[in-house]
């Protein structure tokens, strides 16, 4: 007996890109675990004399530099009695109740410890967390943040690609660089491309902490989210830092009026070897409540850098949003991760960013690669350049600010064109270097680094250098702009400056909007269900919803327009049609609007071809066509029983303009027909020939095999309906319900009928 | 007394309150003064006295944390950068191996700088580093 084969589906299976992925099994002593390892701590705290001598089980004089940073800073004596003592359970229902006001919630996170912040949210489902999440988040109103990178570091790319960055609505850009020391030449080329259009766009290149603070202090960025802490004191050190070097910093950060936001997120400490056997998300709320006790306004967590890792778990992706919870429920901002390319699926990705566009979020992404996958310097993100249009329409869909905004063609190549011009005119003022023509309008066209002809990485590397060592600043940045005629756009660095000073942006999850700051301050998230919260204005979700491309009424009817109206039309109806004598004879039903008002199939095929095609066919197969108008119906099916029942033989065809054709016998019930082609859109002229001849040999009596339209999966819903929906609704316009059909002439072409 | 969010945002509610680290007022910084040449690098940074007003308006919005860091923040505004940045690698694990070195620092900023939330921040991760043997060599 042969054994049983393999099921081919599952090399297919293995063909698709989920196989790419890799999944984990759960496995908490080697650090894979997500909510829960027998190696966390039960919550616990201990107060005396005004001092926390005890968190989660670990006595004071054991303090790692976490715990003695979190019990210092982070727990507030006032309220620690109530927090630690309440039913997880309970506060897991406060947290999707919407009669429960946030800042309730707040007062009762700033008294409790890490494992017992991971208690609570581990009793929630993701669809709770995601619920908490859009009550607890800190602004009401969503955004963005956009990475622009390129593999050249090409300032003119990076200008040009700040500048759509800019269009398409993302509130932050963050840059990094191929070679570290071309991180001048990035920071003020995505400046000045950040300055073209609406302006106001805060900016971070991303670099080593010392030079950041520098590219800060001379005016090019405004924000930096570079402030990494870990969960484990291994990990902590072997990032080169403490809680006190971490604080320090961000406090030098606000020194010079720059944003700071920390980074961390699950799995960073499973990828640098230092888990301690711990749960990544036990981890992550020791992160988290150190974070708030730095001080640092927000957080970009859900993952980062450890995201494949942890969706590679049980459970991962409600890690992730669980962690980004525990962030905005501690009162910080949240730059919601959903960066890092957590899967080759795209399925994933798409169900990844999901929850977030119906919560909202502070910053969707902590950097959407608005670029090419390849052009990512951080590597790939969640979403991409490639990606945008379905981001776009997956906001479309749920009726969900995602922070993005559909851009058109014709702005884009305009704004392109004049970052690319304003960052050439300030290398040419500032004596840093001249661009030929060729090269701007090599990099304006570009979809990526790959297509240009511009800047190669060592010149770009002695501009920087020359940037950097002749003190330059954003100053000199406004003055070279403006002598060279680009006043829009010194005068949107100027505004940044004048932010700057004000020191407004420093609040938590500030972004701004028409120039204006925008934080959890002066618009904070005042969600209580149904009719409060955010919801897009009239004038936002105008923009939101209106993708490249709509299909409107006029546009489909304006593409089915007869090209020479004035043509004599090529089916001329006569008397009423009478049933027919001959025994071979195959009556072909076309519809109201067949060649009238409609011309095409959805395949595109001429109705003139279509029906040659179908009476050529009963031709061959040794029939007699005949043509009719039928006029008090337009469904396939009357029409072929209609056209069945005018026939000698009493077998008829009736056939749709969009395409959709039946053969029909006399004798039968409505929807019993003898063949069907209800893909229209993938049915060839052969088809319709084949249908004919078929019709004639079933009139003698034959039984052919039947044509078979064969299709490939695609969703012709999908890609016809809209269209097909429109023009179907002028064939069911033109319906008389009691007129009788029609005899039709041919009066064009070999082939043609006439009666 | 009236409330500090009152003044949020400083830029649009109390733009006489933004002065920059150089004196210069918010009104000042226009397009056509820095094409005069009269705004230097000392007029596009914050000053200590908008960051005590933003932390006063941050813990009147009930976030008393991001309060003291921006007090601590305006503590180092007129901290030069060099002085900032190797404060900050004497903090970080395994730079020094004598505490009396940051020990030191922090008596520097206190005295110099009249920094005393960063001296008290730099002398508690002396306590802490000590404890947690931090004072040794990485590299």
């Amino acid at each position: 007996m042969t054994s049983a084969p393999r099921w081919r589906r599952f090399d297919e299976w293995d063909a698709r890109m989920l196989r790419h992925d890799l999944f984990a099994a759960e496995d908490p002593e080697a650090g894979f675990a997500t909510f829960h390892s027998p190696w966390d701590p039960s919550p616990s705290v201990r107060v005396e004399d005004g001092r926390v001598v005890e968190i989660d089980g670990k006595p004071e004089a054991e303090f790692d530099i976490l715990d003695a940073y979190i019990a210092a800073h982070h727990l507030d004596l006032e309220a620690i009695g109530e927090a630690m003592a309440i039913d997880p359970v309970d506060v897991a229902r406060m947290l999707v109740d919407i009669n429960v006001p946030r800042q309730k919630l707040e007062r009762l996170a700033r008294g409790m410890t890490p494992a017992k912040l991971v208690s609570v949210v581990s009793a929630m489902s993701s669809l709770e967390i995601a619920f908490a999440y859009a009550k607890m988040r800190q602004r009401r109103t969503p955004g963005n943040q956009a990475h622009v990178t390129n593999a050249k570091d090409d300032p003119l790319q990076l200008a040009a690609d700040a500048a759509t960055a800019v269009a398409l609505g993302f509130d932050e850009i963050e840059t990094t660089m191929r070679v570290a020391s071309n991180s001048w030449a990035n920071a003020m080329a995505c400046a000045v491309g950040a300055a073209v259009g609406r302006g106001g766009v805060l900016f971070q290149c991303s670099i080593e902490e010392a030079e950041e603070l520098k590219i800060g202090m001379a005016g090019f960025t405004s924000y930096a989210e570079t402030v990494s802490v870990y969960g484990s004191e291994a990990a902590f050190i072997d990032g080169d830092d403490t809680p006190w070097s971490k604080a320090f910093l961000t406090a030098a950060y606000a020194s010079r009026g720059i944003k700071a936001r920390c980074t961390s997120g699950a799995s960073a400490e499973l990828l640098m070897g230092f888990h301690e056997r711990q749960s990544v998300l036990y981890l992550e709320a020791r992160c988290l409540c150190l974070q708030r006790a730095m001080g640092v306004q927000g957080t970009q967590n859900g993952g980062i850098d450890g995201a494949p890792l942890t969706t590679s778990m049980a459970g991962g992706m409600r890690e992730l949003m669980a962690e980004n919870l525990i962030a905005v429920w501690l009162g910080l901002e949240c730059a919601s991760g959903n960066d890092t390319r957590v899967s080759e699926s795209e399925i994933r990705v798409g169900a990844k960013i999901t929850p977030y566009l119906l919560a909202g979020s502070d910053l969707l992404c902590s950097g959407f690669g608005s670029i090419r996958k390849y052009d990512n310097t951080f590597n790939p993100s969640l979403f991409n350049g490639e990606e945008i249009e379905d981001y776009l329409a997956l906001q479309r869909d749920f009726e969900a600010d995602g922070g993005l905004t559909p851009v058109e063609e014709g702005e884009v190549s305009h704004l392109r064109m004049r970052a690319i011009r304003a960052i050439a005119a300030v290398f040419a003022e500032l004596g840093l270097a001249e661009v030929s023509e060729q090269r701007m309008v090599s990099v304006a066209a570009a979809s990526g680094s790959q297509e240009t002809d511009s800047f190669t990485p060592g010149e770009v590397t002695r501009i920087s250098d020359a940037i950097r060592e002749r003190g330059l600043t954003a100053v000199d940045v406004v003055r070279a702009l403006a002598r060279r005629g680009f006043d829009a756009e010194a005068r949107n660095l100027v505004l940044m400056l004048r932010q700057r000073i004000s020191g407004d942006y420093l609040q938590t999850s500030a972004i701004l909007r028409d120039g204006k700051v925008v934080s959890a301050l002066n618009d904070p998230n005042d969600y209580q269900g149904p009719g409060s919260g955010y919801r897009m204005p009239d004038a936002r979700w105008q923009a939101v919803r209106n993708v490249r491309d709509l299909q409107t009424r006029d546009k489909v009817l304006e593409r089915e327009r007869r090209q020479d109206p004035t043509a004599p039309p090529w089916l001329v109806p006569q008397a009423e049609a009478a049933k027919g004598e001959d025994p071979h004879e195959v009556v072909i039903g076309l519809s109201p609007a067949f060649g009238g008002e409609l011309s095409r199939t959805t395949a595109g095929h001429d109705l003139i071809d279509v029906v040659l095609a179908l009476t050529e066919g009963i031709r061959e197969g040794g029939g007699v066509p005949r043509l009719v108008r039928i006029r008090h119906t337009a469904d396939t099916s009357f029409l072929g029983l209609t056209a069945a029942r005018l026939s000698g033989s009493g077998y008829g065809i009736g056939i749709q303009a969009k395409g959709t054709a039946v053969i029909h016998r006399a004798d039968r019930l409505p929807h019993m027909n003898i063949e069907l082609f209800s893909n229209a859109p993938v049915t060839t002229l052969e088809h319709y020939r084949a249908m004919g001849r078929n019709a004639a040999l079933y009139a003698h009596g034959q039984a052919p095999e039947p044509v078979v339209v064969p299709v490939d999966g695609q969703s012709l819903a999908a890609r016809y309906h809209v269209r097909v929906a429109m023009l179907y609704a002028i064939e069911t316009g033109l319906v008389v319900p009691e007129a009788p059909p029609l005899e039709l002439s041919m009066t064009l072409g070999q082939g043609g009928l006439s009666t | 007394m009236t409330d500090p969010l009152d003044l949020y945002p400083i830029s649009e509610k109390s733009p006489d309150s933004a002065v920059s680290a150089s004196g210069m007022p918010l009104d000042r910084l226009t397009l056509e003064e820095v094409m005069s040449g009269r705004v230097g690098t000392g007029d596009i940074r914050i000053s200590a006295e908008v960051l005590r007003l933003q932390a006063g308006i941050a813990r009147s919005a009930g976030r008393d944390r991001l309060a003291l860091n921006l007090e601590r923040a305006a503590e180092l505004v007129d901290v030069p950068q060099d002085i900032i940045l190797e404060a900050y690698e004497m903090l970080r694990p395994g730079r020094l191996t004598d505490p009396a070195l940051l020990s030191a620092r922090a008596e520097m900023l206190r005295r110099d700088y009249g920094a005393h939330a960063i001296a008290a921040m730099i002398d508690e991760a002396v306590a802490v580093y000590s404890r947690r043997n931090l004072f040794r060599r990485r590299y």
